[in-house]
């Protein structure tokens, strides 16, 4: 298990940020977050088995990951979709596609996986949510490691 | 002091219809004031935390399953002084009339509602159809925050569990007697161990409780989240399920949610006295060192004298 390491600078000013509220504000922010969640490219609402499902979630979480060319190397793209009964979900995918979207396949997979847990939230949404949260982040790792599919 | 129950024909039909109330019936209340003097408050209860905060009833306030009504200590309900203080600060008293709603068909709110009683809370009712039929009708929805007037006080009560739940010692000695388990086919069959698409809670056997029916929760409401009619209550528990009036009655699902909502149409829908709903569930039960459980979609033989 990757854990305490530094942060990507976006993801750790987004975990700074949470740290810095009181927990009842945390949810608050957590809120923000669900609505800013981009909706998917026309490409993949087209093609939903190009997505993959977090069984772990408690409600319906897909998610894919691909890479892009760009001057500076590859990057890894995320795509998240979830409903907007949701919000808990979606607001932390959110913060994933916040923190995560655009960097490297290595920079992700260096991010450690009690990340969720920094963000403070365990107390205000529950063990129990929180463990479908952290298999969130677990997933994306894992299909990065198995290989990213290039953007179609 | 209570508001007035409500009577429809569907309702009617039903062993305790006061247990009820309709989304019509909770718009005219709201629109006739009767959560501005306490005697009403409504209460909405999501399975998602932050799902009220997207939009809820006019003047509702959120009781969180698991936040609000779980010691976080203890595996147990909170206790009758954290009641006491969550009530108050919702603005409840004692004999305050509390209506209860959330989403996926009043899931959760029927599992607040069973805690609710737990403590003993005389009037409290679900929304038929919950949240879900209300967004349907275009009622409205409001992210303004709830300003909730404490109530005074509200008596610190010890906790009852025993009429309406069961632990699994009593689930033990219950055996022999009707068991409704309200979980999918394939938990029942032991295929899975938790719902398709939710989080695996660790239960290390799949199957069921000896005997037990298998009648899953979902099939106790309508297409708009509504209760079913008495008369499809009855085909399924009394028909299906073979339940037979005046039986003692024991419901479980994995964590005693689900089981909730089949709880409440056994108890004051069909007017079954005894039923008791095991929240430790599967999820107990399918880790517990020597207790029986049966495999497959068959209900299963009672062990022998052990």
């Amino acid at each position: 298990m990757t854990t305490s390491q530094a942060l990507p600078q976006a993801l750790a000013e987004i975990v700074n940020d949470f740290q810095e509220l009181e927990e009842s504000d945390r949810l608050t922010l957590l809120l923000e977050f669900s609505r800013s969640l981009p909706a998917l490219p026309e490409r993949l609402t087209s093609h939903p088995e190009l997505l993959e499902q977090v069984v772990e979630c408690q409600s319906p979480l897909f998610l894919t990951v691909e890479a892009e060319k760009t001057d500076h190397g590859d990057v890894v793209r995320l795509f998240f979709q979830a409903p907007p009964e949701a919000p808990t979900t979606r607001g932390f995918a959110s913060v994933l596609f916040e923190g995560l979207d655009g960097l490297t396949a290595e920079e992700i997979l260096a991010v450690p996986d009690d990340m969720p847990e920094q963000l403070g939230l365990t107390r205000a949404i529950s063990p129990l949510r929180m463990r479908g949260m952290s298999a969130m982040l677990g997933r994306v790792k894992r299909k990065i490691a198995g290989g990213l599919r290039p953007a179609a | 002091m209570p508001v007035a129950v409500e009577k429809n024909e569907k309702f009617a039909s039903y062993a305790h219809p006061e247990r009820l109330v309709s989304t019509e019936w909770l718009a005219k209340a709201l629109a006739d004031g009767a959560t501005k003097d306490g005697s009403l408050v409504v209460v909405e209860s999501d399975e998602d935390v932050l799902l009220y905060e997207t939009g809820h009833i006019p003047g509702s306030v959120k009781v969180d399953w698991h936040t609000d009504l779980n010691d976080d200590v203890a595996r147990d309900y909170i206790d009758g002084a954290a009641f006491a203080r969550l009530a108050a600060a919702k603005g409840i008293s004692r004999d305050t009339t509390v209506v209860v709603y959330g989403d996926k068909s009043n899931w959760w709110a029927a599992y607040a509602l069973w805690v609710f009683t737990l403590f003993g809370h005389q009037d409290v009712r679900l929304l038929d159809g919950g949240r879900d039929k209300w967004i349907a009708e275009g009622r409205e929805l409001t992210t303004e925050r709830t300003a909730v007037t404490p109530a005074a006080g509200y008596p610190v009560v010890e906790r009852n569990d025993a009429p309406i739940r069961a632990y699994k010692e009593d689930v033990l000695a219950h055996l022999g007697k009707p068991l409704i388990d309200v979980r999918s086919p394939e938990e029942y069959s032991g295929e899975r161990t938790h719902m398709a698409a939710y989080p695996q809670e660790g239960t290390l056997r799949g199957g069921h409780i000896p005997t037990a029916a298998s009648i899953p929760w979902g099939r106790a409401a309508d297409t708009d989240g509504t209760y079913r009619s008495r008369e499809e209550l009855e085909a399924l528990y009394l028909g299906e399920a073979g339940l037979k009036a005046g039986d003692d009655v024991v419901a479980y699902c994995r964590i005693g949610e689900r089981s909730s909502h089949t709880w409440f149409a056994l108890k004051y829908l069909l007017g079954f006295e005894t039923v008791r709903n095991y929240d430790g569930s599967w999820t107990e039960w399918g880790n517990s060192v020597r207790v029986p459980i049966t495999k497959g979609t068959e209900r299963g033989e009672l062990p022998s004298a052990n």
